[in-house]
């Protein structure tokens, strides 16, 4: 067996299995076996150089745990001259408009305004990108929710949503104006598109970024998202190629109030796409049948379900609560796993991102996962028998109780008060 | 014959991840490796493929040598030829490198047997990302049909292929042209019991592993190397402060429900005072 200098030991739960360890271990000493690099103390010779590249800091030397805290600071943010001037040529905000038939999704207008944020702390413009067919309304619109350009491309070939043809468009508008920064909406769609550009762009994408923030030192987009399971976040920078790219999910920023007296100018382009190129015909749209199904995303109130409710029946409970309120209900993965309620509903970093003026949870235990999904709820109220229950850490008020007793107490006197009225009424928008 | 070629990922199985509430990280230890799901789908909707037209089934994975065995568990699912990408090369790869490295793979295989449809599953689990099917899909230049909830056709001689799409508002019906990529959900399909003789032979196959050498590809584009994105920071999740209980949900709730009634009318009171 070899003599290790110094026994190299890992920190399980911190490891995220990134394989940079792996990568650089000169002697095959490093594995990443399922969600854990495994060290193979016959081949380690303690050289140490895992630790320099480790990013979440779970490799150390057994006994040196101090001396490591004090290891070099980061010198990340540093790019070569050269490429940095290449890099310079790319400037400006853009926003990916998602539209269908002049019908904008709310996500885009919510990216606008973090997007008018990051303009302004890089000093630079805040653009729209709008691709449809008769879309000039579109246009004219983003301006009111902050964009100080729209490049539109309007064209029949995109009359309905479809990759190639889009992603055409935009590579089009990226090429031709360069634009720093890129964002869209991390909807069905934008994730079909998004995903699609980077590629032939040859740049960095970030996916369900919860965070963005300019880095102004190194002109640099940092990009937070919650990684393995939500109970870690990530920031993530693209520092050499342009332009940097994110998806957001619908309701994690928040849309400037619309002002229709802002301006935007129009530059417009054309498609070079023909009917030939694209490869894929859409034959047939068929609606969802289901007419009540939730809009979570953007309901004013919602009432969440946990397991708590100890079984499938008590979602009638949280109904009856939803109704009196005039909400709808929502529930945690625990409930859906079990097939108590359908995915639809489902709150969390596996479900839905909701953002209404009032959440209350009952019987949800409060999970990273639970959370991530509706902690910027304005007011959230928890209901669980257990006090210490994570949910009442991140809950404005909480009761601690059987939900059995106290939920239908609520329902009584909400109906009793009308509740309905108070909450959602003259304070409505 | 149709020839498909199935993109899979070996993935923690993250409904076993539990947190450790004294530290509040993840408890990695003991969490079984499994095929992403979405991908063990995909590979389900391969084999139905194969049942009702015949079809040439492989499966292609990218990943550490052990990932061999969600190869072979696809092979059990009814896949012919699983073929795994394992190089210290391919370390530390974000998605824009691991599609080109699939990608290299697929023209390999598409160059030795030919490949008319390539299947990847919506997302991994483990990154959630959805990004690389869609990378696949433009590297190749071919059409890209995501979130597949259904094939109800396939014509080989005319060269096309009917999916049924799942969206927001709907199920949308496209018909594309030969040689694609789709890309599933859950929906498509509940996955099946592989029977005992695919079983037996799943676990007597053993997977070709190629390495960066086997491939058409620039070393620069590989791995970390090759990743335009890098991680520069991990950390806890901010810790949000604690709101009030409100006493008296146990012994009598009516009260307690009445305060909270209270608050929250003040609350709204509140707001709309300041608007
Ligand atoms: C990768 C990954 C992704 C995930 N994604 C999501 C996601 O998107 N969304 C999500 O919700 N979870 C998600 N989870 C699961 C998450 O970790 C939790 O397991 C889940 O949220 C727990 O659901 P729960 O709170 O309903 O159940 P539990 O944690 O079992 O909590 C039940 C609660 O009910 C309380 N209770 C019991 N009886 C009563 C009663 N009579 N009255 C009042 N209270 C009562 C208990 O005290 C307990 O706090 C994910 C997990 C992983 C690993």
């Amino acid at each position: 067996m070899r003599k290790a200098k110094r026994k190299l030991q890992i920190i399980a739960g911190q490891c995220i299995v990134c394989g940079l360890c792996e990568g650089e271990c000169p002697f095959d000493a490093i594995h990443m076996e399922g969600d854990v690099a495994v060290i193979d103390y016959e081949l380690c010779t303690g050289c140490g150089k895992c630790i320099k590249v480790c990013p979440t800091d779970c490799l150390y030397f057994e006994g040196e745990e101090e001396a490591e805290e004090a290891a070099e600071p980061e010198v990340a943010e540093e790019v070569a001259p050269e490429l940095e001037a290449g890099l310079a040529e790319y400037q400006g905000v853009w926003i990916y408009i998602e539209q269908s038939g002049g019908q904008v999704h709310p996500v885009s207008w919510e990216l606008l305004g973090k997007g008018r944020e990051l303009a302004d702390a890089l000093g630079c413009e805040l653009a729209a990108m709008v691709l449809g067919e008769d879309v000039d309304d579109v246009a004219v619109a983003t301006g009111y929710y902050g964009a100080d350009k729209a490049y539109v491309i309007d064209d029949p070939l995109l009359a309905h949503y479809r990759t190639h043809p889009f992603a055409e468009g935009c590579l089009k508008l990226v090429r031709e104006y360069r634009p720093e920064i890129v964002l869209i909406g991390a909807t069905t769609l934008g994730r079909d598109l998004a995903g699609a550009i980077a590629t032939d762009l040859h740049t960095g994408l970030t996916a369900d970024c919860t965070g963005l923030v300019i880095d102004e030192q190194a002109r640099l987009l940092r990009q937070t998202r919650p990684a393995f399971g939500g109970n870690i976040m990530a920031t993530i920078l693209c520092k050499e190629h342009r332009p940097q790219m994110s998806t957001v999910r619908p309701r994690v920023m928040e849309a400037l109030a619309p002002d229709e007296t802002r301006q935007v100018a129009i530059v417009r382009e054309t498609l070079e796409v023909s009917e030939e190129d694209i490869g894929v015909a859409v034959e047939e749209f068929r609606p969802d049948a289901d007419l009540d199904k939730p809009n979570l995303q953007y309901a004013e109130i919602i009432c969440a379900g946990g397991r708590g409710l100890g079984s499938p029946r008590g979602f009638e409970l949280m109904k009856e609560l939803a109704d009196a309120l005039g909400g709808v209900m929502g529930a945690s993965r625990a409930t859906v796993d079990a097939g108590w309620i359908s995915h639809d509903y489902q709150v969390g970093q596996t479900g839905l991102t909701v953002r209404p003026r009032l959440y209350i949870a009952a019987g949800i235990s409060g999970a990273i996962q639970h959370r991530v999904g509706m902690q910027t709820a304005d007011t959230i109220v928890a209901i669980n028998s257990d006090p210490e229950a994570n949910i009442f850490q991140i809950a404005d008020f909480g009761i601690v109780g059987d939900l059995y007793e106290v939920v239908p107490e609520l329902i009584k006197q909400a109906k009793a008060g009308n509740l309905k009225e108070k909450l959602l009424g003259d304070g409505g928008t | 014959m149709l020839k498909i070629v199935i993109c899979v990922k070996q993935v923690p199985d993250t409904t076993e991840v539990r947190i450790d509430p004294e530290t509040n990280t993840l408890i990695r230890e003991g969490v079984p490796a499994i095929v992403n799901p979405f991908d063990a789908h995909a590979t389900q909707a391969a084999q139905h493929l194969k049942a009702k037209y015949g079809a040439h089934l492989t499966v292609l994975s990218m990943g550490p040598p052990q990932a061999v065995e969600a190869i072979k568990k696809c092979v059990s699912m009814g896949a012919d030829r699983g073929i795994l990408l394992s190089d210290r090369a391919f370390a530390g790869a974000d998605t824009w490198a691991t599609s080109y490295a699939l990608t290299a793979g697929l023209r390999r295989i598409a160059d030795e047997q030919g490949m008319d449809l390539v299947l990847c599953g919506k997302q991994a689990i483990d990154g959630d990302t959805a990004q690389v099917g869609p990378g696949i899909a433009r590297r190749l230049g071919w059409p890209q049909i995501t979130y597949a909830i259904g094939i109800p056709d396939v014509d080989v001689e005319a060269g096309t292929i009917t999916v049924e799409r799942r969206l927001e508002d709907g199920v949308e019906v496209v018909k594309a042209r030969l040689p694609a990529v789709v890309t599933v959900v859950e929906e498509i399909n509940e996955l099946e019991y592989a029977s005992l003789p695919e079983m037996i032979r799943a676990a007597r196959y053993e997977p070709e592993v190629w390495t960066s050498d086997d491939l058409d590809v620039e070393e620069q584009f590989l791995g970390l190397n090759g990743s335009p994105t890098t991680v520069s920071e991990i950390f806890p999740p901010p810790q949000p402060e604690a709101g009030e209980i409100i006493a008296g949900g146990r012994d009598d709730s009516a009260a307690a429900v009445q305060e909270l009634v209270d608050k929250l009318i003040q609350r709204v009171e509140a707001g709309t005072a300041e608007k």
